[in-house]
């Protein structure tokens, strides 16, 4: 405990009114724009949530309690069954899919680095199952949930994590660099950080299709998924500043939970409330409670609404905790100040949503089992699939470093010069 | 005048014997009777940004200062009136996070042209031009391509301090996945960067900044809108059969004039204009070497793991047999560059240096250590 207090720089604010500011710049000044953000209140309404800091609570490094207020049961409001039991299929299939991971892990089948993403499920499908295919998600090295959550097919997931030619990048990307052009998985990045401005690029692409390409009807959204962590780093800022001023359709996830390997979140961030950030920049920030996915999913509603319809980026921290350590090679000695993992394994959410499909009656428990059963299936299959596949052969080494074969360009023909039967290595006439 | 000195180096033939200029024209554009133009490197750029721009809209730049300013050397001059600020795009001093915007944009098909205000500052986005451009293509196993250019000027100037003096050609040329071409003439540079634009994977184009103000004759073909050059492909600038020089970017003319000089003293010296360091033209370099059996590698950057290192080593694997004399390597100081004028001078390869050493390759002078 003496570590815990240690570690505590500041008390967290008293927020005196409970409720969070995501639109504070309602009122603020945006100096040189010519733009004024449209406040919006349904923020401000339904996140009500209580923060009574005591000081035990304060001592470990976490907020307290986000979901004292329930949201009433939501039947009308934001589900119907068929999406409650996609979105329940969807983070079973993330927590058993993660769980095969680390067995095979130690099984030997998969190696290198793995971070898997348990816990977390409630973000991943809150967010991503309300977009379109064209939609695209960029992720950092926790993206296999993010993958199948955007529709990669498991087998091609579970090959890919073991280096058989038949994973989605043919065995040459691996655990943290999952791509789809398919399904617009754009990666996948090792950089922490790395991912945002690509993932702002690609909303660039969007708008500048719409408005250069005239492209009328182009309103893909990305969104960018990415830790506490690199909340503090650089290009985070720097993609901030350049979406709110370009107003780029991209939705920021900062999937707070709270540890960057060993290092607490709050021993590295002068002022850890993250949300804060987007209206230094011009964008709203909202936070949410990660752990249940009707909140993420009815926050990401609105961010991807304000996106589609051109105005502009939003930054959403979701809290949110990992059950397992940052990756498999990690022993996870320092994450447990108080009873944190024990609190936050206590609000699982995939516990939380059965409990509440069931008590609202959007399904019932054979349903759901049944569903756990398909994914089960689903996943052994994954496995049998990867493991029946042939390693890449030793022709695929030298193969896709250029998109070009040969690497000397297109030639003013416009087909690869390397495909012209005229054209011969030796010097260069003009 | 004109300014000019046109050559007929002894002994070569039409096409490869090389125009030297000497000083820039006033005008860039010029006719002569000949009805060959003149042309700055800064307009082949310009406008071979220009056509490129016109002939697919999904072309763009993006950098700072490239659009209201007219760009920080001018390459990008009068493209804003013409394609708007949705096309040429003026960005905040941020190297990572627009480098990043213009490789994600690349993942979806838009054909960006990132400006670097130098070489130096991409530095700060290196991790986007290696990392989640060039790797790519390889990690998604075909399925994402990045048909991307990050261009400016690379190496140095004059008088601009360490930190702006860098030449990245080794660095970037050590890369899988990227291209790296190195321009000299007003025709290098329209041909590769249109060549570099319409490539589908990223490239790294390396200008250099003493020679955006310098004329090049240009000929009709090099003007015409669908010209480009080959990637990986050298240029013999000059033929000879006594000694191979191989050079790029500024250097190039550095090694045609050592080259004249030369000649005086009866070594008659091949010139070849790399124009690609990625993928590097061993072919051509090795056919010269048999020819000529000496070689001398020009570069300004450190001399440490630099190009001339690479052409030597590919050099002794391919064509051992042929050398009759060890390689010379001609490289930046190993210092970071001075910004006293004298000891920048010393800092960079001057024309008699090159010299010296041609003459040491052949045998017609005493080893020396660099100078003092």
């Amino acid at each position: 405990m003496g570590l815990a207090r240690a570690i505590q720089p500041l008390p967290l604010p008293p927020l005196a009114d409970s409720r969070p500011k995501p639109t504070a710049t309602a009122s603020s000044l945006f100096l040189g724009s010519t733009r004024t953000l449209r406040p919006s209140n349904t923020f401000a309404r339904t996140h009500t949530r209580t923060r009574s800091i005591s000081s035990a609570q304060r001592r470990s490094a976490v907020a307290a309690n986000v979901s004292d207020v329930k949201l009433k049961p939501a039947t009308n409001l934001l589900l119907t069954k068929e999406e409650a039991l996609e979105v329940y299929e969807d983070m079973i299939l993330g927590r058993v899919f993660e769980d095969m991971c680390a067995q095979m892990y130690y099984r030997g089948k998969m190696f290198g680095f793995v971070h898997l993403y348990n816990g977390q499920e409630a973000v991943s499908s809150g967010f991503i199952k309300l977009l379109k295919k064209e939609d695209s998600v960029v992720s950092t090295y926790r993206d296999h949930v993010h993958a199948l959550s955007k529709g990669v097919p498991a087998r091609a997931v579970m090959s890919e994590l073991f280096g058989k030619t038949t994973g989605c990048c043919r065995g040459q990307g691996g655990s943290m660099h999952m791509f789809s052009s398919e399904y617009n998985v754009l990666g996948g990045f090792a950089f922490i950080g790395e991912g945002i401005p690509v993932a702002t690029g690609a909303a660039f692409t969007s708008k500048y299709k719409r408005e250069v390409l005239k492209e009328a009807d182009c309103d893909h959204v990305t969104l960018a998924f990415f830790g506490d962590g690199t909340a503090n780093n650089g290009q985070f800022f720097e993609c901030l500043n350049m979406a709110a001023l370009w107003k780029l359709p991209i939705i920021f996830v900062v999937e707070n939970n709270l540890w960057a390997i060993g290092m607490s979140h709050l021993r590295a961030t002068s002022d850890p409330e993250i949300w804060k950030k987007g209206p230094a920049f011009g964008m709203p920030g909202v936070h949410v409670d990660g752990m249940d996915v009707l909140k993420v999913r009815e926050v990401a509603q609105e961010a991807i609404g304000r996106a589609r319809r051109g105005e502009g980026p939003t930054l959403v921290e979701c809290e949110t905790y990992r059950f397992r350590g940052h990756s498999l090679a990690d022993p996870d000695e320092l994450r447990d100040p108080g009873d944190e993992k024990a609190r936050y394994a206590a609000r699982d959410p995939i516990t939380q949503f059965k409990k509440h499909l069931i008590e609202s009656k959007l399904a019932n428990e054979a349903e759901l089992k049944a569903i756990e059963k398909k994914i089960e299936e689903v996943v052994e299959e994954a496995v049998e699939f990867a493991d029946a596949s042939p390693a890449p052969s030793r022709s695929q080494l030298l193969e896709n470093v250029f998109a070009d074969p040969r690497g000397f360009g297109i030639g003013p023909d416009g087909r690869y010069r390397c495909e012209d039967p005229k054209f011969t290595e030796g010097t260069a006439q003009v | 005048m004109w300014g000019i000195v046109r050559q007929n180096v002894g002994g070569a033939s039409g096409l490869s014997s090389q125009v030297m200029r000497l000083r820039p024209v006033a005008s860039a554009m010029r006719n002569y009777s000949s009805a060959t133009k003149e042309m700055t490197v800064r307009d082949a750029l310009n406008s071979a940004l220009d056509e490129e721009m016109a002939a697919d809209p999904n072309v763009f730049v993006m950098g700072e200062e490239v659009g209201e300013y007219q760009g920080a050397y001018k390459i990008t001059k009068g493209l804003l009136d013409k394609y708007g600020p949705e096309r040429v795009v003026d960005t905040p001093i941020t190297e990572a996070g627009f480098a990043g915007i213009g490789v994600g944009s690349a993942y979806h098909g838009l054909r960006p042209v990132i400006e670097f205000m130098t070489f130096n500052f991409s530095m700060q986005a290196i991790d986007h031009v290696i990392n989640s451009a060039a790797k790519s293509n390889y990690m998604s196993a075909g399925q994402i391509n990045v048909p991307i250019v990050f261009r400016g000027p690379n190496g140095p100037a004059a008088g601009v301090g360490a930190q702006h003096s860098q030449c990245y050609g080794a660095w970037y040329g050590s890369v899988p996945g990227l291209k790296v071409l190195v321009p000299y003439s007003s025709e290098d540079a329209r041909g590769l960067l249109k060549a570099a634009i319409r490539d589908p994977d990223p490239v790294v184009f390396l200008e250099n900044e003493l020679l955006y103000g310098e004329s090049f004759p240009v000929s009709a073909e090099v003007l015409d809108s669908s010209f480009c050059l080959p990637i990986g492909k050298a240029k013999i600038e000059r033929e000879g059969k006594d000694i191979t020089i191989t050079a790029f970017s500024k250097m190039v003319g550095y090694a045609l004039k050592a080259a004249e000089i030369l000649e005086k003293d009866g070594i008659n010296a091949e010139v070849i204009n790399l124009r690609s360091i990625r993928p590097l033209d061993r072919a051509t370099i090795n056919a010269s070497v048999r020819k000529t059996n000496r070689l001398v590698t020009v570069e300004e950057g450190f001399p440490q793991h630099g190009i001339g290192a690479e052409i030597c080593a590919s050099v002794v694997e391919d064509s051992f047999g042929y050398l009759d004399a060890p390689v010379e390597r001609v490289a930046g100081a190993d210092v970071p560059t001075p910004y006293a004028a004298n000891l920048e001078r010393m800092a960079f390869p001057q024309i008699e240096d090159i010299v010296r050493a041609a003459k040491r390759a052949c045998y017609r002078a005493v080893p020396m250590a660099a100078t003092a």
